[in-house]
């Protein structure tokens, strides 16, 4: 498991020419949404940089990330994942099992001690750590003791970001993320249900190619790729601006491509790359394919109020809670104003008529 | 319609298109390039990819720009069209992996894309492999 | 508390009690006015009030000539702002959604860049009622502090609807529950406030034109 070769120097190992390292490097910076120039620093960084061991650890997950992530056909993924990256231990995608398995990451967490990378899929259930266990060892357990020597974790999907659909209402395991357990290592968070394939290994590339944790928002995601909301980079922009709506799935303004405010989508308030990088490389998104957004690199997504409530409608029942309001400020009402005409006639009665006389006694 | 520069018109939307309105103004940015490529002698790289283009939106881009008299095939980790557009200096470039699916899309305005042309160690190695052989 | 949560927030319980307050604190002070009716005209009605009432109705939202003339900036200003306020409340799409998915009706909406026009006119006129309120002597008199709340509370859904529109300053989720928040500030305010004009104008004009009409008067 030793990682002394540069990545380059791996790559040069399979056969890659020249040519085909600097198309790597080429189609590694458009991953990375960086500007065409940034191919020759990537090569540059690439002949440098070591091969980092990669631990990859999936707790309470459904295993959509690992999916994604092996869809991902952006330069070589399968290389990357495979040769450029030692990926060290992934108990999906590995062949070795149970004992051995555990023995290999032990061997590798002790080698590379402080430099590895630790990715997380899945949330960790704290409500009893034994709801979800690896060969026995909990997941709690698990996650401490590997981050201890990580030199940064990688919590991919919503899940490990933020709790993901283990942490909806009710929360029954009582699923919290990774940046909720680990507070002394950088953590950088890529949510999405599942994250774009590409951005899942264009944060790993800038990790191995820069050595350096990419630049973060205020939820720790890295800003190249959720620095703008769908709804910014949104080809259907133009309908929203003329305010020309698809009401429902299959009506004229659906077949014509109108914005999908109506129908619940939640494009204006989420951060992804869905509307530039798309799924599948290029062909499409969820937008693109009829169906609004959900809003699914966001934390608690599943409980914002449902996913074909647009955002501008209340989440509770206030048409009847308008309803009994005014029922009862009807009862109210009739009570007050029954106390109001009591209270006039009472002092229509006791009114006292002044007559001359009593102004002139005054004087 | 959008009627360019030497009489010959981008293909029209159908209804039902969306229009990003990404097209005519990324052949804005190109004339600019092949005009900085003939003045200054500069490269200028497009990548495609950065810019969100509604569907069909590329292939209109691609049947604006033609095609030239050069067709390059290459294959390093994969097949790479690199396609000479009608305007000379304008080039078309897409890079794929060995699955067959798109990893790369740009527009290079240059005399020829560098990646092409045959890189040093490459060569390097190659003399090595022919000295081997004939000895 | 994460900004989703925020959103949540104003969406759910914190709408469900601004209602409760705007709904019953309506119709308790329109019930308190009506109970208490009207004291019986017995003379010979020489007309019909109820014409009267309701031409009335109408006929008032133009002032006499001698009242605009003295007064032309707070009717013209009065008028834009308000026809401003109701139509981006009443003709955009995400309100005409919110109303339709609450009271099941809904209407067609209007062009959002019309709506978007009609909002900056509506906060510049806003804000120029302001500044001559403050500005004006006698205005500044007879100026309390109801009058400077009920602007605030009117002013800021314009303000904040138009920011979380363009999405200016603050990310998107909290513009829209900001905007949120400054709407329930006015439902609550509503009912304790003048701002029952909304109702109380066509009781108070009806009456007026119903005791000339009564009388075989205009009013």
């Amino acid at each position: 498991m030793s990682n002394d070769l540069t990545i380059a120097e791996a790559l040069r190992k399979r056969g890659v020419s020249r040519r085909g390292f600097l198309k790597f490097c080429a189609a590694t910076a458009s991953m990375m949404a960086l500007p065409p120039g940034m191919a020759p620093v990537i090569a540059e960084a690439l002949e440098k940089a070591r091969r980092p061991s990669v631990i990859w650890m999936s707790f309470q997950e459904c295993t959509g990330c690992t999916e994604s992530l092996t869809r991902s056909h952006a330069p070589t993924v399968e290389g990357l994942i495979f040769d450029t990256i030692s990926l060290d231990y992934h108990h999906t995608l590995q062949a070795a099992s149970g004992t051995a398995a555990e023995a290999a990451r032990e061997v590798a967490m002790e080698e590379n001690y402080g430099n590895y990378i630790l990715v997380v899929d899945g949330s960790i259930p704290m409500g009893n750590p034994g709801y979800s266990t690896i060969a026995g060892i909990s997941n709690r357990d698990m996650l401490m003791e590997t981050a201890a020597g990580a030199a940064a974790i990688v919590a991919v999907g919503s899940c490990a970001a933020f709790g993901g659909i283990p942490h909806a209402n009710p929360n029954p395991t009582g699923a919290v993320s990774v940046s909720d357990l680990i507070k002394d290592k950088p953590i950088i968070n890529v949510p999405g249900c599942p994250p774009i394939p590409v951005v899942i290994t264009g944060v790993l590339t800038h990790f191995l190619t820069f050595g350096t944790i990419p630049e973060l928002d205020h939820l720790g995601r890295p800003s190249t790729y959720y620095g703008k909301s769908i709804h910014d980079r949104c080809y259907r922009r133009p309908f929203y601006d003329k305010g020309l709506f698809a009401e429902t799935f299959d009506d004229e303004g659906a077949k014509k491509g109108w914005c999908l405010y109506k129908l619940g989508c939640k494009g204006p308030t989420t951060y992804n790359a869905c509307a530039t990088a798309k799924w599948n490389e290029g062909t499409s998104f969820p937008i693109e394919s009829g169906h609004p957004c959900l809003g699914c690199s966001e934390p608690d997504f599943w409980d914002a109020g449902g996913f074909y409530q647009a955002i501008s409608t209340p989440t509770g029942d206030i048409g009847r809670t308008a309803v009994y309001a005014v029922g009862a400020g009807a009862a109210a009402g009739l009570a007050l104003g029954a106390l109001n005409r009591a209270k006039r006639d009472k002092l229509a009665r006791e009114h006292e008529k002044v007559t001359i006389d009593d102004l002139e006694k005054r004087d | 319609m959008t009627t360019l520069e030497g009489g010959h018109t981008a293909s029209c939307a159908e209804p039902g298109d969306v229009e990003t309105g990404n097209v005519v103004p990324l052949l804005h940015q190109i004339r600019h390039a092949v005009r900085q490529l003939l003045e200054a002698n500069e490269v200028t790289v497009i990548d495609l990819r950065s810019i969100p283009m509604g569907p069909g939106e590329e292939d209109r881009l691609a049947a604006a720009l033609g095609q030239g008299e050069v067709q390059v095939r290459m294959s390093a980790l994969g097949p790479s069209e690199i396609i000479e557009t009608q305007y000379p200096g304008v080039w078309l470039v897409t890079h794929h992996n060995s699955d067959g699916e798109t990893i790369g899309k740009f527009i290079e305005v240059c005399g020829f894309p560098a990646l092409v042309m045959a890189q040093d160690e490459d060569i390097r190695a190659g003399l090595e492999q022919l000295e081997q052989e004939l000895d | 508390m994460s900004e989703n949560d925020f959103l949540l927030l104003v969406r759910g319980p914190l709408l469900t009690g601004a209602t409760i307050i705007f709904m019953l604190g309506i119709v308790v002070r329109l019930l308190e006015i009506l109970v208490l009716g009207r004291k019986r005209n017995l003379a010979e009605p020489r007309g019909s009030a109820v014409k009267g009432g309701l031409r009335t109705i109408v006929m008032r939202s133009i002032a006499e000539r001698e009242t605009l003339q003295r007064t032309a900036f707070t009717e013209v200003t009065g008028w834009i702002f308000h026809i401003g306020f109701l139509v981006t409340l009443f003709f955009y799409t995400p309100h005409i959604l919110l109303i339709s998915k609450v009271a099941g009706i809904s209407w067609p909406a209007l062009p959002t860049t019309v709506i978007d026009a009609l909002s900056i006119v509506t906060i510049i006129t806003l804000l120029a009622v302001l500044i001559h309120r403050i500005g004006n002597r006698v205005m500044r008199f007879l100026s309390r502090f109801q009058d400077y709340l009920v602007w605030t509370v009117t002013f800021l859904p314009v303000l904040t609807g138009y920011l979380a529109f363009h999405r200016v300053g603050l990310s998107p989720t909290m513009l829209i529950a900001i905007h949120i928040l400054s709407v329930e500030m006015l439902m609550v305010v509503f009912p304790f406030t003048k701002l029952m004009h909304a109702f109380t104008l066509f009781m108070s004009r009806y009456y007026n034109g119903a005791i000339a009409g009564y009388r075989g008067v205009n009013s």
